[in-house]
């Protein structure tokens, strides 16, 4: 995701040169308030081991490819968001002069991109508020794998932003967008994975390292099964219930696509094999076009958004606890 | 060579070369450092379609590379990480802008086409450039110049640190990764079994080496900043150096060079 000087205008270098100094003079002010000498050494060598550490090829399985650690996330976990910025801008620099890897130009925009929402997206909105009460092997997995996700669609959504407003391109924003926001998903979770693999072993071995890890009164530290399955469940209820509210009131890609293309959302077909296929689903569907059969309306849709979730956790449920069953068995 | 070992060798040559006793070498790194800027700032604002303005750039890095004598197979090597970059934004460019400017014979030449060639020679300039400014100059040098330029001392100090400890963890992963790769033969890669625990007792052996990096700064007397003998005020090589060239780039900024002399000789 490093940008290169030829992929930037000078109005564009100049802004995000400001948005970054503004960044980091707060970070320096806050690294200054915490009156930590010792913080300096740490950061300097913290900055080289994720330097050191991104040049490892992690391989990812059933792929043959390889991925490597997000920086940003593990520095602002260890090192808190301010001296965790100012660490990546280090980095970011030296990548920058040592190996040509991003721009001097464009050195802004690689820090906005990468260092400031790695680092205080990152560890203020997602890490902390998921370390409040407490560290947890499942948390920090969690919060590892959502914040590089996060970031790094945001990273990459910046890019295309910067791209765009150099006017560099002729590709239309939408189809930039569309290339690299899928790309940039996947790497976002094979990051989140070997990062999180690198802070589950910390805070196994020296949980004291982690930041912004509050300590809870709960002996338990991790996440129960029980508090996990009614997260995930209340989130599928919300999710499949209230985003579905807006889902029915726009087409999904296909539906515009082909919109545009033959100006009917759905075709027409004909045939024996037709009319029997369509005979039988027409039977079988509980909830045809996720509507309550012969309604048509916005309430029908959410019920079927909420039904769909409760029936998809539930199926999900009984599978694990087959799986458990079986596993038990074979232990035995 | 590894990707490990090529790394370490890279900063190696490009710290060998930043040493020596050229003239470049000996000029104050704030000057080398206001130039790069202006030139990169410069070029890439040149417009999409200004082939010709833009192709007259090129005698900066033509002018210093030859008196300076700089390795350009080295540079060349950079560009293998810039250029493919480029190339894939600018290679669009051909397909969404058909519009055609002018005739090469009987093939059409389109606006797309300009703008993917001007893109790329943007890239190549910028990285010339780049390559200018670390090959003649160290990063303690670079570091020095941006505290003359108020940059605060805590964030150079972290940048020297970072830098002075870069190869010795880039030895110490490749060290680990070797060892892991003759344990395990014919794997690609680290296994996602070992992932946390090679990378992690990495980053520990790292946190203990902070502290004891901290305590021999403290030793020798660490205040907060790194200091030098060096005198920090420019000397007459240096102004004629930044008022020579900054007055070269602006001038081909402002004046298409190439153009101008080609219509006095096709006259």
């Amino acid at each position: 995701m490093h940008m290169a000087d030829a992929l930037v205008a000078p109005a564009v270098a100049a802004t995000m040169y400001a948005c970054s100094t503004v960044a980091a003079g707060c970070s320096v002010k806050k690294v200054r308030l915490e009156n930590d000498p010792k913080k300096i050494p740490v950061m300097g060598v913290m900055g080289a081991f994720v330097f050191a550490t991104q040049m490892i090829n992690f391989t990812i399985p059933g792929t043959g490819s390889s991925g490597h650690l997000c920086g940003g996330m593990l520095l602002s976990a260890l090192l808190g968001p301010y001296a965790g910025f100012l660490t990546m801008i280090g980095v970011l620099l030296i990548q920058c002069l040592m190996f040509a890897d991003g721009g001097l130009l464009a050195l802004g925009c690689n820090i906005w991109n990468m260092a400031f929402y790695g680092c205080f997206i990152g560890a203020m909105l997602i890490w902390k508020p998921i370390m409040k009460n407490g560290a947890g092997r499942i948390k920090i997995t969690v919060a590892s794998i959502l914040g590089c996700i996060v970031t790094l669609q945001m990273g990459a959504f910046s890019v295309c932003l910067e791209t765009l407003a150099s006017g560099i391109t002729e590709l239309p924003f939408g189809v930039f967008a569309g290339m690299m926001q899928p790309i940039h998903l996947a790497i976002g979770l094979v990051e989140g994975l070997i990062t999180a693999a690198v802070l589950c072993f910390v805070y196994d071995a020296r949980p004291e390292l982690l930041w912004g890890v509050e300590k809870s009164n709960n002996a338990k530290r991790k996440l129960s099964f029980k508090t996990t399955i009614i997260i995930l469940a209340a989130a599928s209820v919300i999710i499949g219930g209230g985003l579905s509210l807006i889902a029915s009131s726009y087409p999904d890609g296909l539906e515009w696509s082909m919109e545009k293309v033959a100006g009917t959302a759905e075709l027409e077909a004909d045939g024996i094999i037709y009319n029997t296929m369509a005979e039988i689903q027409d039977k079988t569907a509980i909830l045809p076009d996720y509507a309550i059969k012969d309604s048509d309306n916005i309430f029908g849709t959410t019920i079927s958004g909420i039904v769909g979730a409760i029936v998809v956790v539930s199926l999900c449920v009984i599978c694990c606890y087959i799986f458990r069953f079986f596993r038990r068995k074979s232990n035995e | 060579m590894s990707k490990i070992e090529g790394a370490i060798h890279e900063i190696h040559a490009m710290d060998a070369m930043a040493s020596e006793d050229k003239w470049i070498n000996k000029l104050h790194p704030l000057v080398k450092l206001l130039v790069t800027f202006i030139y990169i700032f410069i070029v890439v604002s040149f417009d999409s379609t200004d082939i010709n303005g833009l192709l007259s750039m090129i005698l900066y890095p033509v002018l210093i590379f030859i008196t300076a004598e700089l390795d350009l197979k080295m540079c060349l090597k950079r560009l293998r990480i810039v250029l493919p970059l480029v190339c894939l934004v600018g290679l669009f460019n051909p397909f969404f802008d058909r519009e055609i400017l002018f005739y090469a014979g009987s093939v059409g030449i389109t606006r797309g086409m300009i703008t993917m060639v001007t893109l790329i020679i943007k890239g190549v300039f910028t990285v010339l450039a780049a390559y200018i400014l670390i090959a003649s100059s160290k990063i303690e040098d670079i570091c020095r110049a941006l505290r003359m330029l108020h940059v605060p001392k805590i964030f150079v100090t972290l940048i020297l640190l970072i830098y002075r400890y870069v190869t010795l963890f880039l030895q110490e992963v490749n060290r680990m990764t070797q060892a892991y790769a003759l344990r395990a033969p014919n794997q690609k890669g680290i296994s996602y079994k070992a992932w946390g625990s090679l990378a992690g007792l990495i980053l520990l052996r790292a946190m203990d080496r902070a502290s004891a990096v901290y305590e021999s700064m403290c030793l020798r007397g660490f205040d907060g900043e790194f200091k030098r003998e060096n005198s920090t005020q420019l000397c007459g090589n240096d102004w004629i150096y930044l008022i020579s060239l900054s007055a070269l780039i602006l001038f081909l900024r402002y004046v298409h060079l190439f153009e101008l002399v080609g219509n006095m000789i096709m006259k």
